[in-house]
């Protein structure tokens, strides 16, 4: 029993993770209806940032207090990311959009492997281990749960509530499910589509990279190659959830956390990630709408 | 465009600096930690970092200045000769094709048919198998590829992300039965065919109802599940390590390329020893092989289950109001795509005697889903202009070794690789979004052949 | 054999080609058909009408199988006396088997495909066979060979039926909106079927187009085969149906001749749209203005 718990713990923070990064997707999937294939490299992207920010603060300050070096981490990797998938966006897509539906999932595909090719070439392709950076560990009975496990779970809590508030909420999150329902329509009334679809990119972006510093915490290392795995993983957490739902897509991610943890506590760790893409499989096959997604009617 | 354009005034010259700045900016912020910092384990294994703020500065300045000539000259000028076109009234179509165009398939075939014997008379046996090998097989095999992935996404529409599953069924299925039980090329070749084609339906019959991107991602999935088998199931495939010293071809059981046998090709020919001969007849192989999708594709085409597969890339509920089984249809797309795969896996696996999961990650079905993507969905010639650009070019780099000399002895070109692979996708898409042969050839005329404009054919639902 | 039998559905009367039952179709708790029952003619049109959102193209759906109907039944009777219950099937099946073909309301062509190409499309099942399920004819055998110049022939004989001739060789998506839908029913027409559905053929029309559908579809129904169509247009409902059904709240209202129909106050009211309680006064109008 215990050591079942141990695995739910386990699960829900690996689940977190895929759940932030599921986010990302599911809102660019809802909103230009694009799976955004480099999603999966800006989560890697976001790692690298808060590596290079870390191994900076940690050679000039010392004795930075740990709460401190993880917040300029964060912030750094947010801002990067939003950097960059505001460019990739304003570059590699806008200009496609409404042309042939294929292009832009190839300039996608393309774009992710220029990203992980780009932090190949100019960081080196040897994996990048970092000291421990949060150890603390608590003890219940013989179930041990660490801090960054608290931290992450806490992490993604917040954020997804404030992007559900944000979505929800807001003018912007208004203006954001207008261009999703009918983008013609929303320009016409007003909305600004393209700063809007900008936008969308930049708060998954952010929360890509928030992902990616909770990864290397976890993880204490980071590749260039981080990017793909972690990314389909995140996309299927995406489509289990209902793709366009944002707690769909956590709810998705959690799920997925603890399939990879108890598979692997229970059965073979070797086919954890067959496990992960025959059930994609299987939703898709089954429930293609996902468990929270609006069921789409075939029109004749 | 107003005049303002036309002589470059002020008022172009100030945006172009703005947006210079704009974008040297943007840069400055992108690629600050990335390209500014580089991280490297120092001798005591631990990670440290030093600066390059010079190639930094590179980058910034390439990013602004390439900006500031975009903005300023290259889009004014691009946009005055839309203009002039369309002042001139002259369509963009010429209906008078040149002599290379007319004749093009058959210079191109007479040339592939040249290329060995050519390549050996200058270079000499040993010095050909670079040009054979490298570039000949390596291209074919992806054109190959791509002409069967053609079948599946650019006739019937449907999204495969997951196609080197059937590359690797092909490769798989010759190493293994040829290993185990010794049967020859020429009988595992269509053996390898049938087995991928079966998986074709296998992985294609569940995935029937999905569309769109659902059905690239399900694809996608199968595909890496494919993979991790065969890296975990180490009883039969030997997981990671793959199975080395699958046997050699032999040209049709008459004569073998095994060094130590009495019918060695060479000797029989009186030719020096030498690999070269091995790589040239493989070289036909795979010609022949390309040559076999081609003709089956053009036939398959002007037939029943051949226009069915269009049109339902067109419009599948229109498809089931004219009778048509998309059931089947997409089946049997799904299966002669895979077959083709499988065929092209068996040729990989007695090519390279190894095979390994390392050749058919899902990079690989990314690569040739580009190529047809960029080729022009449908047209086989586009994309076999596409396998020769995307893979030709990128094997070029490796022999670009007069780089070293502009950056470096420790510059090595193979690294940048995939990273201009990566490029030219999105390049090219940028500026030909439909691929470069956009225009489709109708199947059937009844007083004359016109190419259908790319704007009138959709890409399918699937 | 007497009169009990012809009220159930194995005895169709012989000229009866299409019968309907207590066709129902629930959408979630939307009861959008609600025991609606006709039957039509061979050899006749019968329009199909009703105000928008009445659940005419609902019930077309149910026919041609893209929906399956919640309740009741759907009897095709070919000329042969073969019976098929079209609910049973699957969509392509009733194209192919029952010989019932259609088109759509927003229209759906292979518009990348040349307008030859899509009527041979649309012979798929007879071209299917005569290639051998593909395997002869990648031989290239003559039997596949001939067949396939027959399905031109067939081809050509619509499109200049459909007066297309001119423009076999471009792609359909060229084609003006006019033109685009009588493709539509030639396309259909090269299915070989015996009742042909159309979900409002002379929608977006103009004048000339118009006239140009209606001499199209009489030479269809003098080829003998029924038609089936839902239309808005009332003079064109008028002038070339000769048996009108129509459909308010997916309930049946009134069914018989144009005549008939264009009299009946029930449809005068569901079109005029009056209240509910000003229908018996718009009846006992009708009925003076009859007592005249």
């Amino acid at each position: 029993m215990e050591y079942f718990i141990q695995q739910l713990i386990n699960g829900l923070t690996l689940g977190s993770i895929y759940g932030l990064v599921a986010i990302g997707y599911t809102m660019v999937y809802g909103i230009i209806g694009m799976i955004n294939f480099a999603h999966g490299d800006i989560f890697m992207l976001g790692g690298f940032a808060a590596l290079i920010i870390f191994l900076i603060l940690t050679s000039f300050f010392a004795g930075i207090p740990v709460a401190l070096l993880l917040l300029v981490m964060l912030i750094v990797g947010m801002l990067m990311t939003g950097l960059w998938n505001w460019t990739i966006e304003r570059v590699a897509y806008r200009p496609l959009r409404g042309s042939f539906r294929l292009a832009p999932l190839i300039t996608a595909i393309g774009m992710s492997i220029v990203l992980s090719n780009f932090i190949q070439v100019t960081q080196g392709p040897r994996n990048k281990p970092i000291p421990q950076l949060v150890s603390d560990v608590y003890h219940l009975g013989a179930i041990t749960i660490s801090l960054k496990q608290i931290i992450i779970v806490i992490l993604t809590a917040v954020l997804l509530f404030a992007f559900w508030y944000i979505v929800n909420k807001t003018p912007l999150g208004r203006a954001q499910r207008a261009t999703e329902q009918d983008r013609k329509m929303a320009a016409l009334l007003g909305v600004d589509v393209d700063r809007t679809i900008s936008i969308t990119f930049v708060m998954g972006a952010a929360l890509a990279a928030v992902a990616g510093c909770m990864y290397l915490m976890y993880y204490g290392v980071a590749s260039f190659n981080d990017g793909f795995i972690p990314g389909v993983k995140a996309f299927t957490a995406a489509v289990l959830g209902g793709i366009g739902s944002l707690p769909g897509a956590v709810l998705g991610g959690l799920l997925i956390g603890l399939i990879e943890s108890l598979w692997s506590a229970y059965f073979t760790i070797a086919y954890k990630d067959v496990a992960t893409f025959a059930i994609l499989a299987f939703v898709l096959i089954f429930k293609p709408t996902g468990i929270l997604g609006r069921p789409e009617v075939e029109k004749v | 465009m107003t005049n303002s354009s036309e002589t470059g005034t002020p008022g172009l010259m100030a945006k172009a600096v703005r947006e210079g700045i704009f974008a040297g900016v943007i840069a400055f912020g992108m690629f600050l930690l990335y390209v500014g910092i580089e991280t490297y384990q120092n001798i005591d294994n631990r990670l440290v970092w030093r600066t390059r703020w010079g190639l930094l500065a590179i980058f910034v300045i390439v990013a602004a200045v390439a900006r500031f000539l975009t903005v300023g000259f290259i889009k004014p000028h691009l946009d005055r000769r839309k203009l002039a076109k369309a002042k001139s009234g002259i369509l963009e179509i010429s209906e008078e094709k040149g002599f290379l165009r007319t004749h093009f398939l058959k210079i191109a075939l007479i040339a592939l048919l040249l290329y060995p014997p050519v390549s050996v008379m200058l270079f000499g046996p040993q010095g050909s198998l670079k040009y054979v090998d490298n570039f000949g097989i390596q291209i074919l095999i992806y054109v190959m590829l791509a002409w069967g992935l053609n079948i599946v996404v650019g006739l019937a529409g449907l999204l495969d992300l997951g196609y080197v599953a059937f590359y690797a069924v092909g490769a798989y299925s010759y190493a293994l039965l040829a290993q185990h039980l010794g049967l020859s090329f020429w009988l595992l070749l269509p053996l390898a065919g049938i087995l991928a084609a079966c998986w074709g339906v296998i992985l294609g019959f569940p995935v029937l109802r999905l569309r769109g991107d659902y059905l690239a991602i399900v694809t996608l999935a199968f595909g890496e599940i494919i993979r991790l088998v065969l890296i975990n199931w180490t009883d039969v495939t030997r997981g990671t390590f793959g199975i080395s010293g699958i046997p050699k071809a032999s040209v049709f059981g008459i004569w073998s390329f095994d060094v130590g046998s009495a019918n060695y090709f060479p000797k029989a020919f009186g030719l020096a020893t030498s690999s070269a001969w091995y790589k040239i007849f493989l070289f036909y192989v795979i010609l022949a092989l390309c040559l076999l999708t081609a003709y089956v594709t053009i036939r398959l085409r002007r037939m029943p289950i051949g226009r069915a597969w269009e049109a339902l890339r067109e419009d599948e509920i229109a498809c089931r109001s004219l009778g048509i089984n998309t059931v089947t249809t997409k089946l049997t797309a799904f299966a002669i795509g895979a077959m083709f795969g499988g065929f092209a896996g068996s040729f990989f696996a007695t090519r390279q005697g190894f095979v390994s999961p390392e050749s058919f990650v899902f990079l690989e079905s990314a690569v040739i889903l580009a190529i047809v993507v960029l080729g022009g969905m449908g047209s086989l010639t586009g994309i076999a202009i596409a396998a020769v650009l995307m893979v030709g070019g990128t094997e070029l780099l490796r022999e670009m070794e007069f780089l070293k000399l502009v950056f470096g002895p420790d510059f090595t070109p193979e690294l940048y690789r995939m990273l201009l692979f990566g490029l030219a996708m999105i390049v090219v898409m940028l500026f030909k979004p439909r691929g470069f042969v956009g225009s489709r050839e109708p199947t059937a005329f009844l007083k004359e052949r016109k190419a259908v404009s790319g704007s009138f054919t959709k890409e399918g639902h699937g | 054999m007497t009169l009990q039998d012809t009220n159930t559905t194995n005895a169709m009367t012989s000229d009866t080609i299409l019968k309907v039952e207590h066709l129902s179709m629930k959408f979630g708790g939307l009861m959008a058909i609600n025991d609606f029952s006709f039957e039509a003619r061979r050899g006749e049109i019968t329009a199909l009408i009703g105000p928008n959102g009445a659940g005419k193209t609902t019930v077309f759906n149910c026919i041609t199988g893209f929906y399956k109907p919640t309740m009741g039944m759907i009897t095709l009777r070919q000329g042969d006396g073969k019976e098929h219950l079209l609910e049973r099937l699957r969509d392509f099946e009733i194209t192919k088997l029952a010989k019932v073909a259609r088109t759509f309301q927003n229209i759906r062509l292979f518009s990348g495909l040349t307008v030859l190409e899509n009527l041979l499309v649309a012979q798929h099942n007879v071209l299917m066979k005569a290639s051998g399920y593909t395997i002869l004819g990648l031989l290239g055998l003559p039997a596949y060979r001939n067949a396939a110049r027959a399905a031109t022939e067939k081809a050509q004989y619509w499109l200049e039926k459909a007066d297309l001739i001119e423009r076999a060789d471009d792609p359909a998506g060229d084609l003006p909106y006019g033109a685009q839908r009588r493709l539509e029913i030639a396309r259909a027409m090269c299915t070989g079927p015996e009742l042909l559905c159309l979900d409002e053929p002379a929608a977006g029309l103009n004048p000339r187009e118009s006239a140009a559908l209606n001499t199209l579809l009489h030479s269809i129904r003098d080829e003998g085969v029924s038609i089936l169509l839902i239309e808005h247009d009332m003079s064109v409902v008028m002038e070339i149906s000769d048996h009108v059904v129509v459909l308010e709240y997916g309930q049946k209202i009134s069914d018989g001749t144009p005549d008939h129909v264009k009299n009946d106050p029930k449809v005068i009211a569901a079109y005029l749209g009056v209240e509910d309680d000003e229908v018996h006064e718009v009846i006992a109008e009708e009925l003076e203005g009859g007592a005249h």
